[in-house]
């Protein structure tokens, strides 16, 4: 069964965001083996898991989705150039938004309709009571830049990169709920400058091998990989322009809080080619769950243990868990009695 | 083989120019891909002995999902394809397609695009002019053709260009002077280049010369494999030895004993299929390995290189 729509909760101030039972089940846990280990872990994205899971469609929508528009209009309203797309990448935009329609009127066609006549072109969401009629390819006939009109109505984020001199530029993107980085200063970046503050992985060439791998990928033929850190409360904007608002938060967990302080974030991460403007679409699409909420499956709760047990330093350091991670050992070794 | 294969169906051939013919391919299922300025496809042949796959420049509109158009010179040293499209493909057959891949995609950044075609080498362009002219980009296009035998489109292009159309015939002794397309080219210009080798290693050498960057130069040319002596290629992790002849590249000789190796162009530029070399001396003949690479010898392109020693043992 899958997860319809619910009310809107926040990940800010209150802090009211949930999961249910159901979101638990079909959390994408990150963790394949015992030992966490750095690796290009791609795979196809096709459909996995059966009906509901976050793999069945190729963009997932799930019972967050009113409170992650509502997050991000909140961030775009204080923030605008959290979204931004450089001249050379309209063509781009349109083919993320011919990518993004077709795809959602065809898996969610309860909530998302499109109708074609040549290049006029009918869009109707209904989860949000939108339905605007635009020529296909003319930017001047939707109601605001194509790539914000597409991203306002998908979660996750996304960044179109444009392919050329073999590399990949990050020119273009709507990044409201970054893993602490920002689009502003990364906009133009290649991929290798983009990656440049991750430790350990560039001297075992994972950067090489994944770019090759990247470029060549083909229309039709999209990709994906999990990526994962952490967060204290259910913040999606941990950019570092509101640095100052929840850099601070890590100084709040306790032996007594962890469980509900800390959440696990997981991006599932999706590359697939642009297939007029040879650009890649970059989506990341993050998922929040507590911790005491990973503790209700057993399993997820002995393997967290474990790889937070085995995590190096230089990566506890990168993804900021330096002032916590013990605490969240001690947590999740009650679970683990056997390690 | 990477990627889904399409299957579609020959619509019209026209004879272009004598050796030059033009195949429109039409889906026979599902709609085609909207595809990039200057994306190929490879094109399957089922030959009586052997499958040919050749990778052809795509030449229509890139917006046009109804069909894909295609030229196919006959090559005076075909090792089969060219003579197999020109002599077996007819109105109604079948042929399967991959999907479009780019290794030859327009700088959209560049404040002006120079498009040098050698022959049929104007193919790729075909599929640049409609995007360039949409974008209103600024552009110019010089087309070196031998007469009628290989100035297949220009008419059509005179026309349709008007005053951004340059044409050099070699019969009439007609020649373009690159260098000094080089020396006006305004700021941030890129320069594309199809054609034959020697077209683009002048090219190459001549930017040198007049100080234009590498990065502003592009280009693509579709070496197809040429034949060489017979050697042997051993499998190290498996002991499979698969006898390569004079006329088939390693990377068919692999294919046809049923060992996936993944590529895209098929031409020594996309670096896919690139393999590791245990042993053996290599005859580099692609366009991916950086000079420090091939001298290393530890590294070989199956699709166009060779061996030059007996045996070359690899790694996939």
């Amino acid at each position: 069964m899958r997860v319809a729509p619910k009310e809107i909760q926040t990940f800010r101030d209150d802090f009211t965001y949930t999961n249910s039972p159901e979101a638990i089940q079909r959390f994408p846990f990150p963790f394949p083996e015992d030992d966490y280990r750095y690796s290009v872990n791609m795979e196809p994205h096709t459909p996995k898991g059966g009906e509901g899971s976050a793999y069945e469609k190729f963009l997932d929508i799930d019972e967050h989705y009113l409170s992650e528009m509502k997050e991000r209009s909140l961030v775009l309203k204080d923030m605008p150039h959290r979204c931004l797309a450089m001249e050379h990448m309209d063509l781009a935009c349109w083919d993320m938004i011919e990518r993004c329609m077709v795809s959602l009127a065809e898996d969610y066609p309860e909530h998302f309709v499109l109708e074609c006549d040549g290049d006029n072109w009918t869009w109707e969401n209904k989860l949000l009571d939108i339905k605007d009629t635009f020529v296909f390819g003319d930017s001047s006939t939707l109601p605001m830049p194509p790539m914000e009109y597409m991203g306002r109505q998908l979660q996750g984020d996304f960044a179109l990169l444009d392919q050329r001199e073999g590399d990949l530029f990050l020119d273009a993107g709507i990044i409201t709920c970054p893993a602490d980085w920002s689009l502003a200063f990364d906009a133009g970046m290649s991929f290798s400058e983009w990656h440049g503050p991750v430790p350990m992985a560039h001297s075992e060439g994972i950067f090489e091998r994944a770019l090759k791998y990247l470029t060549a990928i083909q229309v039709g033929k999209p990709v994906r990989r999990l990526n994962w850190t952490m967060t204290i409360n259910a913040r999606m904007d941990t950019s570092p322009e509101t640095y100052h608002e929840w850099g601070h938060e890590r100084t709040s967990v306790t032996p007594e809080n962890v469980g509900e302080k800390v959440y696990l974030r997981v991006e599932l991460q999706v590359l697939d080619r642009m297939p007029r403007s040879n650009a890649m679409m970059f989506s990341i699409r993050t998922y929040l769950m507590s911790l005491e909420d990973i503790v209700s499956n057993p399993e997820w709760a002995k393997r967290m243990h474990r790889v937070m047990k085995t995590l190096p330093a230089p990566l506890i350091d990168y993804k900021g868990l330096t002032r916590y991670h013990g605490m969240v050992v001690d947590y999740l070794s009650q679970f683990d009695k056997a390690n | 083989m990477s990627g889904d294969q399409i299957t579609v169906v020959v619509s019209a051939i026209e004879q272009v120019a004598p050796s030059i013919r033009e195949f429109t391919l039409t889906s026979k299922d599902a709609t085609l891909y909207p595809f990039s300025p200057g994306s190929h496809v490879v094109v399957e042949m089922q030959g009586e002995s052997k499958t040919y796959k050749n990778a052809y420049s795509l030449m229509s509109d890139p917006w046009d999902t109804d069909a894909y158009k295609i030229a196919v010179r006959l090559q005076d040293s075909s090792r089969g394809g060219s003579i197999y499209m020109h002599e077996q493909v007819e109105v109604g057959d079948e042929l399967k397609i991959t999907p479009p891949a780019n290794m030859f995609a327009p700088e959209w950044g560049a404040k002006k695009h120079v498009l040098i075609a050698g022959g049929v080498g104007i193919t790729p362009f075909m599929s640049y002019l409609p995007e360039l002219m949409r974008r209103d980009a600024d552009f110019e296009l010089h087309y070196l053709y031998r007469g009628n035998n290989t100035g297949a489109y220009k008419a059509e292009l005179a026309q349709e260009l008007g005053a951004r159309y340059f044409g050099y015939d070699s019969v009439q002794g007609e020649k373009c002077d690159i260098a000094t397309l080089f020396a006006e080219r305004l700021l941030g210009t890129h320069f594309y280049i199809c054609g034959p080798e020697s077209l683009i290693e002048g090219v190459k050498s001549l930017a040198d010369e007049c100080g234009v960057p590498a990065s502003a130069i592009h280009y693509e040319e579709f070496a197809a494999p040429q034949p060489g002596m017979p050697f042997e290629v051993e499998i190290k992790s498996t002991g499979v030895v698969v006898p390569v002849g004079a006329e088939e590249s390693m990377l068919e000789a692999l294919e046809a004993a049923e060992i996936e190796v993944p590529n895209l162009c098929r031409g020594g530029v996309c670096g896919q299929c690139v393999c590791q070399v245990e042993e053996g001396e290599i005859e580099h003949r692609d366009h991916f390995l950086s000079g420090a690479e091939k001298a290393a010898g530890t590294a070989v392109m199956p699709c166009v290189s060779r061996a030059k020693s007996k045996r070359l043992v690899i790694e996939i």
